[in-house]
């Protein structure tokens, strides 16, 4: 049975799951015409080739689950992002290019063909992003979807967590072609403002990126990095970190160490889960919170 | 004491102040929790025999690149009392979220 995407959001939102409405106070309306909302799927964190019972002992099952239940939505997304840390650190070079061929194989299975990819920095800072390149392409890039800009941005290629001066020069080049009233989604994995710098949760030059994208009043960012849904604002531009399919963290700062949480045998796949994003009228995206279940 | 300099200008010899020796490896400071008293300058050395890391404690605004082959310095003044907790900001292996202690100052 094919279930028109509204009326799934709706039932879903009957059967529980966080919805999170990212309105920003003050902004013009999109301007889409009827036909032009969408939605797409947020996945982050991943971390394939993760081994910790304690934290997650169905390591290897996680991702597959999420995948399988994406693949179960009635009306497909209109596209798929992974923010980052696909897989898990390795110091072997050959151990990180099998783990990206694995989590490619399996991301492979999603029916869904429209999906993008993005480092962490379990993924590119220890080689600079050079396996990330050879299985998923560019660690920075635009594209654009019904009306919407999308950038991908890479904090993590740089493992002193920054930027870059080249890429925020490359970002200030691609915001002065778009109109001050242009809808802007930003895609990072960690962070732009300072959430946690003790846990390193934060990117080093990432008040730069924000500053550059202050003029444009459509502006909200997508990451990961922290393994659990946090909603933030600078000035009138939104944060949203997405959950993780590894294994949950603490709240910033909650606890003295930034250590995962264990694993619950009464409530297993607690803290885990993915997002669904629709863009609709008026420059609102509302957030839906799909958890992993058993 | 005073040294007079040929230029007429006079030196004052300063206390030298307490140095800290620190090393960053995989995945630990040693030491992990450095002690300093309030109002004492300190200066920490770093080194880092494996790879590059980095010493950050935010609450502070210190922060240092640690190269191996290098001794970083740090020279601060603790101005303020408490415990304060720093970490390795670059990303440099599997234990990385791990690299952290506290700066305890009394």
């Amino acid at each position: 049975m094919t279930t028109n995407r509204r009326d799934f959001l709706k039932l879903a939102a009957l059967g529980g799951g966080a919805v999170f409405a990212s309105s920003l106070p003050g902004c013009a309306s999109m301007g889409m015409g009827e036909g032009d909302d969408f939605y797409f799927v947020q996945l982050s964190d991943v971390h394939w080739g993760f081994n910790g019972p304690v934290v997650n002992p169905d390591a290897r099952g996680t991702f597959p689950k999420a995948v399988a239940a994406v693949n179960e939505l009635g009306s497909g997304p209109d596209f798929i992002m992974f923010t980052g840390d696909l897989t898990h650190t390795t110091d072997d070079p050959a151990e990180r290019r099998r783990r990206m061929g694995e989590f490619k194989q399996i991301a492979a299975t999603l029916a869904n063909r429209n999906v993008h990819f993005m480092p962490g920095e379990h993924d590119a800072s220890l080689d600079h992003g050079a396996a990330f390149k050879e299985f998923f392409g560019e660690t920075h890039y635009t594209f654009d979807h019904k009306g919407v800009h999308f950038i991908v941005v890479d904090n993590v290629s740089d493992p002193a967590a920054r930027i870059g001066d080249g890429q925020l020069a490359w970002l200030a080049a691609d915001l002065a072609r778009q109109p001050k009233d242009a809808r802007i989604v930003v895609f990072t994995h960690r962070p732009l403002f300072d959430l946690a710098p003790a846990w390193d949760w934060a990117t080093r030059d990432g008040d730069k990126a924000i500053e550059l994208l202050m003029p444009f009043q459509n502006v909200t960012v997508f990451y990961g990095h922290i393994h659990q849904e946090n909603h933030h604002m600078t000035g009138h531009i939104a944060h949203h970190s997405a959950k993780s399919l590894i294994f949950p963290l603490p709240a910033p700062m909650s606890q003295p160490k930034r250590e995962p949480l264990k694993w619950d045998p009464a409530n297993p796949y607690r803290g885990l889960g993915w997002r669904e994003v629709e863009a609709e009228k008026p420059a609102t995206y509302d957030l839906k919170e799909i958890p992993v279940k058993a | 004491m005073l040294l007079a300099a040929g230029a007429g200008v006079s030196v004052k010899a300063l206390a030298e102040e307490r140095v800290i020796k620190v090393v960053a490896r995989k995945f630990v400071f040693l030491p992990r929790d450095i002690q300093v008293k309030k109002g004492e300058t300190v200066v920490l050395e770093f080194t880092a025999p494996e790879v590059v890391m980095g010493f950050n404690c935010p609450d502070y605004k210190i922060r240092t690149d640690i190269i191996p082959g290098q001794v970083s310095r740090l020279k601060f003044t603790a101005d303020k009392a408490g415990t304060f907790p720093f970490l390795c900001d670059i990303f440099c292996g599997e234990g990385h979220e791990g690299m952290s202690g506290e700066l305890v100052v009394s």
